[in-house]
């Protein structure tokens, strides 16, 4: 047992991290790609054009994994900054920073996709509703940590204060999005639900291959990310020397 | 050298702190009359950029009262800790046997008191310029005094972070403002509500428990804040 744990927390060390990502990434991003090109040949010629949106509705096949990432992915940054502030690792505050952008490009993905579905079905590109409204709030969230981080010079400094802010968020993101939705709401009910689904099984299997897709994306690109964050921030040190050379 | 005991008791210290800002508030009259001043040139700005109709703006007064009262405390933010910061006495009260939460919830304190307290007084001037009547003027009032402290506990957590950092004004509305949405809608949603015919009580009812929330947990992550900036 406790060989295992110590076999753990040796990658909680930058350099072993880097190894670790760099053999890692490759594969995250191959099944990204795969799941991404099966994902969208269901969306695009199985799925069936839909009985009320016609062929509108296949935006969904990229507009709610993007969307569910954009907020999945603030909880993990959110964590990863509270185990840095709690433990003092330095790995985590890069993953954190790593995530971040990938965060906010995933918010901005689910309010573009949002506002291209939104024009043809509702007749406006936006509309002031709880959902959309929430996401764009994530989106300043995620600028707001991206801008903390980026204006403190001491990378170590950033990442604490930005982890401050990253939980304050988080505790923050449910009350936003609750006082949001009880101030307007017109957005259509969740489709997809633990009870069942509203959805054909074919529409549903290709998002649901899409929301993988996605997450394989996300864990690969910040992977990649986070190994840029390490050298960067160890350039000074000689086993990055050695890895660069 | 033994160190003195510490003879006071955290009350004693925070009502210190208190007295302390108050005073160097009162003494910097500019720091007191900016903000307000401010207040009332962002709300004259509506009217004259979205036309003089009463009805319209009838409607839209909680809501524009609400968003330059929101402004204009953000304003004062900054100075929250910075002028401590420059003189050192912010390194005394981290060093203080007294928690910093404590000390940070005076300070918090101090803020709301110089900068909401005036502004709920003048809101109803500036309501009644916008045709509310007395009992719209009156919730408005009620709810600016249950939302101002919460802008001031939720916005010394940016002061905090923001605190010797480049562009430091800019970046604390940037990090501050999407954290005001919730007061601001429940504070804003009030006066609306209850000319709907729904009441106000639920209103005030959610903006107090939000107080209640960041009374008790700004604190915590002010004084993370701080310790974090001061290293």
């Amino acid at each position: 047992m406790k060989t295992s744990v110590t076999h753990w927390f040796k990658f909680a060390s930058p350099q072993n991290f880097y190894h670790l990502a760099g053999k890692l990434w490759p594969w995250f991003a191959a099944l990204a790609t795969v799941l991404c090109a099966i994902g969208l040949w269901i969306g695009f010629f199985v799925a069936p054009v839909d009985a009320q949106q016609g062929q509108g509705y296949r935006i969904i096949f990229v507009h709610v994994p993007a969307s569910q990432m954009s907020m999945f992915i603030y909880l993990v940054m959110a964590a990863w900054a509270g185990i840095g502030l709690a433990f003092n690792t330095r790995l985590s505050g890069m993953v954190a920073s790593a995530l971040a952008p990938t965060g906010a490009l995933f918010a901005f993905l689910s309010l573009l996709t949002g506002a291209l579905w939104g024009k043809p079905m509702w007749g406006a590109w936006w509309v002031w509703d709880a959902r959309l409204t929430s996401t764009l709030i994530l989106l300043f969230l995620y600028l707001g940590f991206m801008a903390l981080h980026a204006s403190i010079d001491d990378p170590r400094r950033a990442d604490r204060a930005s982890a401050v802010l990253a939980l304050v968020g988080a505790v923050n993101v449910p009350i936003i999005y609750f006082s949001v939705k009880w101030w307007n709401t017109l957005h259509q009910g969740a489709s997809v639900s633990l009870k069942g689904s509203s959805m054909a099984s074919t529409m549903l299997t290709g998002m649901l291959v899409m929301v993988v897709a996605f997450w394989m994306y996300a864990i690969a690109i910040a992977l990649f990310r986070v190994r840029n964050i390490i050298l960067d921030r160890e350039r000074h040190t000689e086993w990055v020397k050695h890895a660069v050379a | 050298m033994t160190p003195t005991p510490n003879i006071l008791g955290a009350g004693s210290v925070m009502l210190a702190v208190l007295k302390r800002e108050v005073a160097l508030g009162l003494r910097q009259k500019g720091e007191v009359l900016t903000p307000l001043v401010f207040f009332m040139v962002i709300a004259s700005l509506f009217p004259l950029g979205v036309g003089a109709e009463s009805g319209l703006l009838l409607r839209m007064a909680p809501g524009v009262l609400w968003v330059s009262a929101l402004l204009a405390a953000m304003l004062s933010l900054q100075r929250m800790f910075a002028t401590d910061y420059a003189d050192g006495s912010l390194e005394q009260m981290v060093l203080s046997p007294t928690p910093l939460g404590l000390l940070v919830l005076a300070k918090a304190l101090a803020h709301f008191l110089l900068s909401g307290v005036p502004l709920v007084l003048m809101a109803p001037v500036l309501g009644l310029q916008f045709g509310l009547d007395s009992r719209a003027l009156g919730i408005l009032m009620l709810t600016l005094l249950l939302g101002t402290p919460t802008l001031s506990l939720i916005g010394s957590i940016g002061a905090a972070l923001t605190l010797g950092v480049r562009g430091a004004g800019v970046l604390l509305s940037l990090l501050i403002l999407p954290l005001y949405i919730p007061v601001l809608i429940f504070g804003a949603g009030a006066v609306e509500a209850d000319a709907a015919g729904l009441g106000f009580g639920g209103h005030v009812s959610l903006l107090s428990a939000l107080l209640v929330l960041s009374l008790f947990f700004s604190p915590f992550a002010t004084a993370a804040a701080l310790r974090i900036s001061l290293e």
